[in-house]
């Protein structure tokens, strides 16, 4: 589709130009693996095999008991809170950078997940959740026979 | 426990350390834990995020007016599994604080648990006689 440009050396356009060789450069970068953004608190790293998944969160200060976990199909839900200071009154704050308050966060796998398989453990401020593929999912394998 | 609200975190990926004086001898990268650092009238407390370090792996040590915390953390790769998806990464944390002379040095006392570490830091009273406590072991 093209439109009929009234000013052809428009700043705009040399800008948008600029931003998509940006990029592309930073996109083909090599590295050992790329760190996304996390959309939500709290972050997490996924690992993969053919069996399933493992899903790893740093959660620091939270107990098992303020995280709920859910799984339906093929999506994880995690949510949980974590809790507030207690300091006395009459506090000032030098610094403040850790947060607390309720997170939910959604994440969708690329199989479905064995939902009465599923373990979670936290250690040490580490959540790993460990999500092992439903039977039916999983490829199956097909004979080729020789005629 | 009136009002929840949605967690809000300063800057969502970790810092990392920067390199001024000396360089790291481990060959992973170190992050800046997340700190909280409140007073009130007894002591200072500093809070720190550091999740994967537990006692044995956190060395804490104070030279010259300067606290340091160390903390190692040994990655738990899973065995078989490749990282397909990382918003975060995994390594040492370590942040110096400069202490003023109001704290009393002996007295610092460190907790950590589920990878939170808590620091107090006492204050010296002004005219307070320094009872010297001896702990065993």
């Amino acid at each position: 589709m093209f439109r009929t440009l009234r000013y052809p050396l428009s700043p705009w356009r040399e800008m948008e130009r600029l931003r998509r060789e940006m990029d592309r450069l930073f996109q083909d970068f090599p590295s050992r693996y790329r760190i996304n953004m996390a959309p939500a608190y709290p972050a997490m790293n996924i690992w993969t095999n053919e069996n399933g998944a493992i899903i790893t969160a740093e959660l620091p200060g939270v107990s098992p008991q303020d995280i709920e976990i859910s799984v339906v199909n093929d999506t994880l839900t995690l949510s949980g809170k974590r809790e507030e200071q207690e300091c006395g009154e009459n506090v000032r704050f030098h610094r403040r950078e850790r947060g607390c308050g309720r997170f939910v966060r959604t994440i969708q796998l690329p199989f479905q997940v064995e939902s009465n398989k599923v373990e979670a453990s936290l250690e040490k401020g580490v959540l790993k959740i460990s999500l092992p593929r439903a039977e039916t999912d999983k490829p199956r394998k097909i004979a080729v026979k020789a005629s | 426990m009136s009002n929840e609200t949605e967690i809000q975190v300063a800057e969502q990926q970790k810092q990392e350390v920067v390199e001024t004086e000396a360089e790291r001898t481990r060959d992973r990268k170190a992050f800046l834990p997340r700190t909280d650092i409140y007073e009130d009238g007894d002591a200072i407390t500093i809070v720190a995020d550091m999740p994967g370090v537990d006692e044995s792996t956190l060395d804490i040590t104070l030279e010259k007016g300067v606290l340091s915390i160390n903390g190692y953390v040994e990655p738990e790769l899973p065995e078989g599994y490749s990282l397909s998806y990382a918003e975060y990464e995994i390594g040492d944390y370590q942040r110096s604080f400069k202490l003023s002379n109001e704290i009393d040095q002996e007295g610092i006392q460190a907790t950590i648990k589920d990878g939170v570490l808590r620091l107090m830091l006492p204050k010296v009273g002004p005219a307070k006689a320094r009872k010297i406590a001896i702990k065993a072991g």
